[in-house]
């Protein structure tokens, strides 16, 4: 029987004084501020869908970091720290630095001239209506479905750090996002994402660096955690030969081709969440440099958010455990580690802006969702499918409503969420089933001229059936994962890793099979969609410093000196 | 347009003195329950820190302001 989340009410691990709660407050007032002010702004559908394509290679590169790091995935990763050592990083370098420079150098030029608002809007110019109205439908769904899950969650982390009523917690939050998109559209979501990214620095960093001086340096967390936990708790590369040498169970085959080569390809480059922030940069320079920027910052988010789970293995006196452990001892779960790390360092004052950080992190996230939900439903459904006459007043005024209903139903998905704790489960599986195809549709696309309509249609189709199918089977028959993850040693994040593999690989396969046997476009159609036929843009005659590809080279070669020093 | 960085420069700059503001006073009033590293202070020194930056944001990026 599956017991409500609302019926589950640990005792609360920090008491916030009044200047936490000032400090709290002033945050609040501080984005509905940014709203009101911005208001004005967003009058036309380029200011209020993509923020007047104005938006500068620093802003959308932090925006584009920041819509990525919720409070979900600072808290969740801390714990996967906690839980599986310094493996965990591999999911902010390997498995996003690679795909962000290869945004920036290979498909942001592709999606920037293309002038398209949208990913699903990239897939109709390439491949027509069918492709787009999958991969839209599927977008659209699944963002609300997500954001209320992560409503339900930023309710419950509130509910366990600090005792606050989960309905208040919901309602507080969904409002302030609804007033702020609402007025100010994406350049408002923008703003507040980059405000939210000082706000998680300034509110975490104290953390690791604490942490470190009272763990006595980083040579000495080392031998602590060797003793606590395991010496393959610090290494990242060396357990990964094979699944029963690291405490995730998982090879180097599925981190460097499911992960890195597939599930972060795709999240990066096609994820209509974070693509949209860059999209609204002001040139082809700033829309180059912008993934380039995030990718610099990302490789030092572990610092935040991985350092504090291996010093919670090193310094706090209580052992953690699994969720499911959790909800049924009392004792503090791996996901605690953060906030319980955030009490044990930070006083008044520090601790309310720790506890703001993670606020932030769970509004922005919801924003980003909205806003791209907004976007993609009244450009690639209402207007190609329902009314495509109306006036450009008329969509950013079905842009505002649109607003309003996805806020709506991410909270009606939050209450059902807390009545069907499951479902957080099967919509966070569904979410996946389409990263991995869509990348193999959209990069043939825009790499192979020969790929056409049916063969994107029908491979994205398979693709994402194919992953559908995979996820079941293991979910009816557990010892399935074996076969998926060609190992009976491997564990369940194995399964997410070689499942994207598949499923890629069978969206390749058929688009190919498919194109070959249909009649292709001809080059005039593909020109400006596809490699071999665009001129590509150039970001100009500037210095050599100035040139995204310096910059990209310089994130790369800082990426493989970290991975040598913690291989 | 009001630039982004100031409205980051307003909320470093209101942040800091409030942590700083809490920090000095536990200095003249120590918390019967004290945080670990209690003694190195964090709140004062961090909070000066965010408080230089937040100024320096909202001098720099003040509405009206030409930039050399």
């Amino acid at each position: 029987m599956t017991i409500p989340y609302a019926l589950i009410v640990p005792t609360r691990l920090v008491h916030l004084s009044a200047v936490d709660v000032v400090i709290v407050v002033f945050y609040f007032a501080l984005v509905l501020a940014i709203g009101f002010y911005l208001r004005g702004r967003a009058n036309t559908g380029e200011d209020f869908f993509m923020a007047g394509r104005e938006m500068t290679a620093w802003v959308a590169g932090l925006s584009f970091l920041s819509a990525n790091l919720g409070a979900l995935e600072l808290m969740g990763w801390a714990g996967s720290a906690y839980q599986y050592g310094i493996l965990a990083t591999h999911w902010y370098w390997i498995g996003a630095i690679p795909a962000m420079l290869f945004l920036a150098l290979v498909m942001m030029p592709f999606y920037y001239i293309s002038k398209t608002h949208s990913v699903p809007g990239y897939l109709k110019l390439r491949f027509g209506e069918p492709a787009r109205a999958v991969s839209a439908v599927s977008f659209a769904f699944m963002t609300v479905l997500m954001s209320g899950v992560n409503m339900f969650a930023m309710a419950k982390v509130m509910q366990i750090v600090l005792g606050w009523d989960i309905n208040f917690s919901i309602w507080v939050s969904s409002l302030t996002v609804a007033v702020y998109v609402t007025l100010g559209g994406l350049r408002s979501a923008i703003f507040n994402e980059v405000l939210q990214f000082f706000l998680i620095w300034a509110g975490a960093l104290l953390i690791p660096i604490l942490g470190l001086y009272e763990a006595g340096g980083w040579s000495n967390l080392k031998l602590q955690i060797a003793q606590r936990a395991s010496d393959q708790y610090v290494h990242l590369w060396s357990g990964l030969g094979s699944f029963t040498d690291n405490p995730m169970g998982i090879n180097w085959i599925g981190i460097v081709f499911g992960l890195a080569a597939v599930i972060s390809m795709g999240y990066w480059t096609t994820d209509f969440l974070v693509v949209q922030r860059i999209l609204a940069a002001k040139d082809i320079r700033s829309a180059e440099m912008a993934p380039i920027i995030g990718a610099g910052f990302k490789m030092f988010v572990p610092l935040i958010v991985i350092l504090p789970g291996l010093l919670g293995l090193a310094v706090l006196p209580m052992k953690l455990v699994p969720e499911s452990v959790a909800a049924a001892t009392g004792m503090h779960s791996y996901n605690d580690v953060l906030p319980l790390m955030l009490a044990r360092y930070c006083g008044p004052g520090l601790l309310g802006l720790g506890i703001t950080a993670l606020i932030a992190g769970f509004m922005s996230g919801m924003a980003g969702n909205v806003s791209a939900f907004t976007t993609v439903w009244t450009y690639d459904i209402y207007r190609p499918l329902i009314n495509s006459k109306g006036t450009d007043h008329h969509y950013v005024n079905m842009g505002r409503w649109t607003t309003v209903i996805g806020v709506l139903i991410s909270v009606g998905t939050a209450y059902l969420v807390m009545q069907f704790a499951s479902i957080m489960d099967y919509v966070q599986a569904l979410f996946s089933f389409f990263i991995a195809p869509l990348f193999g549709t959209v990069i043939l696309g825009m790499l192979w001229k020969r790929a056409t309509g049916p063969g994107g249609f029908l491979g994205l189709l398979c693709g994402t059936l194919s992953s559908i199918g995979m996820w079941a089977w293991v979910k009816a028959d557990p010892s399935a994962l074996r076969y998926v993850a060609l190992s009976p040693h491997a564990k369940a994040l194995a399964q997410d890793m070689f499942q994207a593999l598949w499923s890629f690989l069978v969206c390749v396969i058929v688009t190919v099979v498919v194109s070959l046997a249909t009649k292709p476009k001809t080059d005039t159609e593909l020109t400006g969609l596809v490699y071999g036929l665009t001129t590509v843009p150039s970001v100009g005659d500037i210095p050599v410093y100035q040139k995204p590809i310096f910059w990209a080279g310089v994130v790369a070669l800082v990426f493989l000196i970290l991975n040598l020093i913690f291989w | 347009m009001v630039s982004i960085w100031f409205f980051i420069g307003i909320s470093l700059l209101v942040n800091g003195l409030l942590i700083l503001g809490a920090g000095v006073y536990e200095i003249w009033h120590p918390p019967a329950e004290q945080v670990v590293l209690y003694s190195l202070h964090a709140s004062v020194w961090w909070g000066a820190l965010m408080t230089v930056i937040g100024a320096a944001y909202c001098y720099y990026f003040k509405p009206g302001r030409k930039k050399a």
